[in-house]
């Protein structure tokens, strides 16, 4: 099956006159991935030693990468050619980043989607977030907004669609799920994923500048249900400044 | 040794705007920047700027700045016209494509902006913060310009202090010159989730501009696209400002600055990179075409874009504004040194 939903030959998009996608595959599967993860990996290689241009914006998704780049500057065709040889070439890299145990509060209030997916599965509400909290979801990809990472690896037993009519405003920090993906919403936004928890801690800081998002692709995550109060009082840290999210990066042992 | 201006009214949903955010597009920041740039780099021409230095963009009502300290020049770039208030009360029209010069005291009013968006230059940028990488104001997130917000009033902006001859001002005699017909794009990257039909339409028929549209993107009223049989969904990847996501509806979707990094509609094509700034200067019930190009053909574009837009930097002349007595004249007939003009306390020759 994982054969058939990878391409035989990575494929390029054009997405404009400045920027090309390299297309590995249809579905979001973790063999595609890792062959994105692989290409990226290849371009951070070609670009430290000095074959492919400094200035190209790679960004990795779940299936494909897409390289920005300045027309009035960069040879469309020459790059095009250069990107399918490297893809071509390009091996596939298992998910290897860090692995992060981050608090989430399942109290109703944060969760207003929760008591439904509960019920339309048949399940408790607790059976829910015990599957929430013993998955080990993996980080495909961050977009949509600073920081928002795509997690992937939710149960096919919490599968459900999006909301048909999306929220005009969903809370920040809020933890969603939609299909068999899950997210976090690091800013207030419009959004149709269903609701299920909310994160005291910021998923994005621009004063961390050398790594202002707190996920990267790879990284691997588990919630870590806490109550009203583990969530307040981390909530006031954060909002002093005096929170290292270092704390959160899990033993490896096990994780 | 800097310029200070302080904004005595905010106008409506004015930002500090650059060439845009690039470099962290992986971990979700969207490029941002100007909505047309090219504007913004003429803007930026009247001063000597860099193409891609800090600007306001006014998209509606335009602020009124007051000089608080450091002797300033500003320009105002697009369809609108300002007027300079001295200290002293005497006033002259600012138009478009003209710099003037601020006094401390002296206070800028730009009007409504007549079509599109409009920029207002300073001498040597607007120096806010920088924040990764760039001053460009991002809302959602709060990063760029003003504390990641709109304009309000109080707010003090950085900017050089002016260091040539004060009496002396620049223009272009017109606006500067640009593409006009259809918005070009490329097609893809899945074109192929649409019938022929809907190709032919999207190429084919008009759309407007809907009401629904802000920094991010504007939704087109048209002729519905009809999506093939691989669907009105895909794996989200990656977007970028010009392309033109169509979900379920089948009504487009033309992203603009602050689009996100990623989305999950299948995206018919994408405008190229020399029309980008006319794709932002759309408003709610423009008209809109567009035809598809080769890659060759955006690469011209791009060139002849950038030709024009040297040869308009090049005819840009100085000249003494009204009112304001021509200083080389004076001294060359050696008739007088002292007082230029009656309504500034004298700055001295450079």
């Amino acid at each position: 099956m994982t054969a058939q939903t990878l391409h035989p030959r990575p494929r390029l998009l054009p997405l404009g006159d400045s920027a090309w996608t390299v297309e590995f595959g249809d579905d979001i599967a973790p063999e595609i991935h890792a062959r994105v993860l692989g290409f990226a990996a290849a371009l951070a290689a070609a670009q430290q030693d000095g074959t492919l241009a400094r200035e190209l914006e790679c960004v990795p998704a779940f299936r494909s990468l897409t390289v920005h780049f300045d027309p009035a500057r960069v040879d469309h065709a020459a790059l095009a050619e250069r990107l399918l040889a490297i893809a071509g070439d390009s091996g596939s890299l298992q998910a290897s980043g860090a692995a992060w145990r981050i608090p989430v509060c399942f109290d109703a209030e944060f969760a207003p989607d929760l008591a439904a997916v509960a019920e339309s599965k048949g399940l408790t509400p607790d059976a829910v977030v015990r599957l929430m909290t013993e998955t080990e979801f993996t980080v495909y990809m961050l977009g949509f907004l600073p920081g928002f990472p795509y997690l992937g690896g939710l149960p096919a037993a919490l599968d459900m669609p999006r909301l048909a009519t999306p929220r005009k405003v969903v809370p920040a920090r809020s933890i969603a799920i939609a299909g068999r993906t899950c997210a976090a919403y690091p800013w207030q936004s419009p959004g149709g994923w269903r609701l299920m928890g909310r994160t005291p801690v910021h998923l994005f800081d621009p004063a961390r500048s050398a790594r202002p998002a707190l996920l990267a692709p790879g990284d691997r995550v588990r919630w870590q249900a806490v109550d009203r109060d583990a969530y307040a009082a981390i909530e006031a840290r954060c909002a002093r400044g005096d929170f290292d999210p270092d704390e959160l990066r899990a033993r490896e042992a096990g994780a | 040794m800097s310029g200070l201006i302080e904004v005595v009214d905010a106008g409506v949903a004015v930002t500090v705007q650059d060439g845009g955010r690039p470099g962290y597009r992986s971990i979700g920041v969207p490029l941002s920047g100007a909505l047309d740039p090219w504007l913004l780099a003429a803007a930026n021409a009247l001063l000597g700027n860099a193409a891609d230095a800090a600007a306001l963009e006014v998209p509606l009502a335009g602020p009124t700045l007051k000089a608080v300290s450091g002797t300033v020049r500003v320009a105002l770039g697009g369809e609108v016209e300002g007027r300079l208030i001295s200290a002293r009360g005497s006033v002259r029209p600012v138009p478009a494509w003209h710099t003037a010069t601020l006094f401390p005291g002296d206070t800028l009013q730009v009007g409504g902006v007549a079509r599109g968006v409009a920029y207002v230059a300073v001498g040597g940028g607007v120096a806010v913060p920088v924040q990764l990488g760039s001053r460009a104001t991002y809302l959602r997130a709060a990063l760029g310009g003003v504390h990641g917000r709109a304009l309000a009033r109080g707010d003090r902006l950085p900017c050089a202090r002016l260091h040539g001859d004060p009496w002396l001002e620049y223009r272009a005699r017109e606006a500067p010159p640009r593409a006009d017909g259809p918005i070009r794009v490329i097609l893809g990257p899945q074109d192929d989730h649409f019938t022929a039909d809907a190709l032919a339409n999207f190429l084919g028929r008009p759309y407007r501009v809907s009401r629904d549209m802000d920094r991010m993107g504007m939704r087109l009223d048209g002729p519905a696209l009809e999506h093939s049989a691989r669907g009105a969904e895909i794996v989200s990847d990656g977007v970028t400002p010009g392309a033109i996501q169509v979900p379920a509806s089948g009504l487009p979707i033309a992203l603009l600055a602050d689009c996100q990094t990623s989305g999950g509609y299948p995206k018919i094509a994408t405008v190229i990179r020399a029309d980008l700034g006319r794709l932002g200067q759309l408003r709610p019930g423009d008209e809109i075409r567009f035809r598809s190009v080769s890659h060759a053909e955006a690469v011209r574009a791009l060139q002849a874009e950038a030709e024009e837009l040297a040869r308009w930097v090049g005819g840009i002349e100085s000249f003494r504004p009204p009112g304001v007595v021509d200083e080389a004249a004076l001294y060359g007939d050696n008739l007088i040194s002292g007082m230029l003009r009656g309504d500034e306390p004298f700055a001295g020759p450079a």
